[in-house]
């Protein structure tokens, strides 16, 4: 399934995903990473900690309307495979980010801007394993 | 005031997770199908994120006061590069890589209330949940972090 060049609307989305990075920073001095929130909002640490993720997760979800009040419609979602493999995709993505401790935006964004080696390092793990992984899966094994 | 920070805070992240097409499947495969129908436009988004984070970062950690709601910053320590780092990292990158859903991208995408989002972040949490067990097992006196 071809997908539009958008450079423009990606450049503002990412500056926007950077606020947020920043904005978290400097307020309540975490980085922000998706999958550290959605981790320690099962199993916060005190009343305080559960209540800004869960106060974080209920404004990552209004973005998107946010999105349908500018726009009028929702941001595009179109997934190019079944559901028993988008629902593997899903766990294996799970196991992921427990065991590598973090995702695109905390190891990718957050941890590459501070310039740290595990997050260099997972970083490229990781974009080289999806690379491989989606070339396996389009040209190899689909066609 | 940290509550509604954190939902503004998380409204920006999700406005821009959905203006940049991280929320997209079939995007975010794309970029990385270079040999097919490859689409760049996620390196937009991740050099646009990384530098507003990276020169707010310069500018904002050397603060003596620390954050402006906490004691200090709460920075990951700086641990080794280990096979749990690496491999955990490879295993993510092969479910982002059949699904085209990452944690950040999907999270935000749960406001459109699509069915087949509500249940991969079902999906995911299991194995969240999983890892966890798997580590637990594994390693069952490590002392929890501080």
């Amino acid at each position: 399934m071809e997908t539009t060049f958008t450079p423009l609307a990606s450049t503002i989305g990412g500056a926007l995903i950077g606020l947020a990075s920043v904005l978290l920073m400097l307020t309540l001095g975490r980085i922000m990473g998706a999958t550290g929130i959605l981790a320690g909002f099962f199993t916060p640490a005190s009343r305080d900690d559960f209540l800004w993720r869960a106060a974080m997760l209920a404004g990552m979800v209004t973005g998107p309307v946010i999105y349908l009040a500018l726009t009028g419609s929702f941001p595009a979602i179109d997934i190019p495979i079944s559901m028993p493999v988008l629902l593997f995709g899903g766990f294996v993505v799970g196991l992921g980010v427990t065991f590598g401790s973090g995702c695109t935006s905390g190891h990718g964004i957050c941890g590459m801007a501070r310039l740290s080696p595990r997050s260099i390092v997972a970083t490229l793990t990781f974009m080289i394993a999806t690379a491989v992984t989606v070339y396996v899966m389009r040209h190899v094994i689909g066609g | 005031m940290r509550i509604l920070l954190a939902y503004v805070i998380g409204t920006v992240f999700g406005l821009g997770i959905s203006i940049s097409g991280m929320a997209n499947p079939a995007k975010v495969l794309n970029f990385f199908d270079v040999a097919g129908t490859w689409d760049p436009s996620l390196a937009f988004v991740m050099a646009s994120a990384l530098a507003v984070t990276f020169v707010g970062y310069r500018l904002i950690l050397p603060r003596p006061a620390g954050p402006m709601l906490e004691q200090r910053f709460l920075l990951p320590s700086a641990g080794r590069i280990d096979a749990r780092l690496v491999g955990g990292s490879a295993v993510f990158g092969i479910g982002w890589g059949i699904s085209g859903f990452c944690p950040g991208g999907v999270l935000p995408a749960l406001g459109t209330g699509r069915i087949e989002v509500i249940l991969f972040v079902v999906a995911m949490v299991a194995g969240i949940f999983a890892a966890r067990a798997l580590m637990n097992f594994r390693s069952p006196a490590t002392p929890t972090q501080a």
